[in-house]
């Protein structure tokens, strides 16, 4: 039996007639169609819990990337020394890429939001800030507070965002578990439609054998159960996406503060994987059943 | 039509079938006798590509079946009706459909050949019980239904194994009238039986042949039936 897309296309045909030789197998069915539907309600948390991860990785690590910020505080006639030193000390950091003070300008366009742009900034004694950029593993900020307090004591280290750090990494992790779950998913669909398929075929072994004697060919046997299998793990697992978005419906959204857990909503392309699948199901149902048939064939060849 | 060369068939148990050549013309009439368990089945199993010889050459409409896929055996058997020694039908299907399943299974509209399918069915006396499922057939139905299954094809060959196993007198002769209708019509025919009654009855109306497997051998009936 070759597989080229005539013959997927002649064994997804629906063709009444053809379904009709093989015997209405009641058990098998309603098998295949509770762990298609089984399976497509885990495959849609999986789905969005790998999403929302995936949201809250990316949205943290922005914010990590502009989350380090020096403050120097300092009379008005050592804030310029200060703040050399305090530029030398964090180019010569470790886990820093850059370090770079903001222009009056820059701080200026910071303030607005609260005073106005009419804000005397020039009279003001404000402290002058840093602006660190670091790299992906980040620097060891406890390390830094000591050089600093040392060669520039006036200057204040503001990482109130690094905390998340491990956070984001566990937020990576766990989308990544998600679509490690979804491909256990479509492996354990393939087996228990391929076992469920083996049962079928087995027990219409006589019905193979009467089909063989009036010149069935084996693709036509084969199609009789893929087209049953594949339409029913189609069906299955159509219900089961359906019940498992309208089970997260009902999972209360979280405010602002939104994570992982009040996240688990699906959002704008996620919803491509989603309507995806029923489809892939269906897909997966049909090459698992081609397989078991043409197996089942040769052996009773 | 169908021709073996120095055809052998063994299995597990040994050798059943030895040495065997055999022409068979178009539009013959054969009968293939042999004591139960000499290997008429098995002969004839090897005659439509459902088993292959273990030596020596079976070859129909010349080519050699050990060449064959099993799609080429499947289309070549659309040529060839059986008429199976326990009629296999498929039992949640009704008379209709099972008759027709050649068609189905080749692709050919069963809708299309409609008529030809209730001339068929009357032909073979079972135009009543068109629509009944093949377990509540009689053993005289389940044989006519399978013969009708057999030449829905139109093939050139059919060949029956023990077609009047378990009937009576009358049915079988109902039977054999069936197929000798068939090869006036230039079908070559080829039944297994060992009912000599009915070999007899058939010598009364065609010319055939009497082949016997003995001693694992094929060898010509004499006279003497
Ligand atoms: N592949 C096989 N494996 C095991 N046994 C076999 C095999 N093929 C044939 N036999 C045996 O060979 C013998 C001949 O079988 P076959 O059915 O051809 O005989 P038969 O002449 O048709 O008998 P009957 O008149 O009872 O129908 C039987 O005993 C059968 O069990
Ligand atoms: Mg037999």
């Amino acid at each position: 039996m070759k597989l080229d897309l005539r013959t997927a296309a002649r064994m997804l045909q629906f063709d009444e007639r053809a379904d009709r030789v093989v015997p209405p197998t009641g058990f098998t069915a309603r098998l295949t169609l509770f762990s298609a539907f089984a399976m497509a309600f885990l495959a849609v948390f999986a789905l969005a819990l790998s999403l929302a991860a995936g949201r809250v990785a990316d949205r943290w690590g922005t914010e990590l990337a502009q989350s380090s910020t020096l403050r120097i505080s300092a009379p008005a006639g050592e804030v310029a020394a200060q703040t050399e030193a305090a530029l030398r000390v964090l180019r010569t950091t470790p886990g820093i890429v850059d370090a770079r003070a903001l222009t009056l300008d820059e701080q200026r366009a910071l303030l607005s939001p609260w005073f106005g742009t009419d804000l005397p900034i020039d009279d003001l004694p404000l402290p002058q800030l840093i602006d660190i950029t670091e790299t992906d593993e980040g620097y060891d900020a406890a390390g830094l507070r000591l050089r600093l307090a040392a060669e520039a004591p006036a200057a204040v280290l503001d990482d109130h965002a690094r905390w998340r750090r491990p956070l984001i990494d566990a937020a990576a992790r766990l989308r990544l578990l998600g679509w490690a779950s979804i491909l256990l998913i479509a492996t354990a669909t393939a087996t228990m439609v391929t076992l469920a398929a083996n049962a079928a075929l087995a027990a219409n072994a006589q019905v193979i054998a009467v089909l063989r004697l009036v010149g069935a060919k084996d693709t036509y046997i084969a199609s009789a159960f893929v087209r049953r299998f594949a339409l029913r793990a189609l069906t299955g697992a159509a219900f089961g996406t359906l019940t498992g978005i309208i089970a997260l419906m009902l999972v209360p959204s979280g405010s602002d503060t939104a994570g992982v857990l009040t996240d688990l909503s699906i959002q704008g392309i996620g919803w491509v994987w989603v309507l995806l699948i029923p489809p892939l199901s269906g897909l997966v149902a049909f090459v698992a059943t081609r397989y078991a048939a043409a197996r089942v064939l040769e052996d009773l060849a | 039509m169908i021709e073996l060369e120095n055809v052998a068939y063994s299995y597990g148990g040994g050798e059943l079938l030895t040495d065997m050549t055999l022409k068979v013309a178009p539009g013959s009439f054969h009968f293939l006798t042999g004591p139960s368990g000499s290997g008429k089945t098995t002969f004839l199993k090897l005659c439509y590509g459902a088993l292959q010889a273990t030596a020596g050459h079976v070859r129909l409409f010349d080519r050699d079946v050990r060449g064959l896929s099993r799609d080429d055996v499947a289309v070549l058997r659309r040529k060839i009706g059986v008429v199976h020694q326990d009629c296999q039908f498929l039992d949640h299907l009704p008379v209709t459909e099972n008759v027709a399943l050649p068609l189905a299974v080749s692709g050919q509209d069963p809708d299309g050949a409609e008529a030809n399918l209730k001339e068929l069915l009357a032909w073979v006396g079972l135009t009543s019980r068109a629509d009944a499922l093949p377990p509540e057939l009689s053993g005289g139905e389940r044989q006519r239904a399978a013969l009708a299954r057999a030449v829905i094809m139109s093939p050139d060959v059919i060949l029956a194994d023990e077609p009047t196993g378990n009937i009576d007198w009358e049915m079988s002769q109902r039977l054999l009238t069936l197929l000798v209708e068939l090869n006036r019509m230039g079908k070559t025919i080829m039944i297994a039986t060992h009912d000599l009654g009915l070999i007899r009855a058939a010598k009364a109306q065609v010319q055939t042949r009497v082949l016997r497997i003995s001693n694992r051998r094929l060898q010509m009936a004499g006279a003497d039936l």
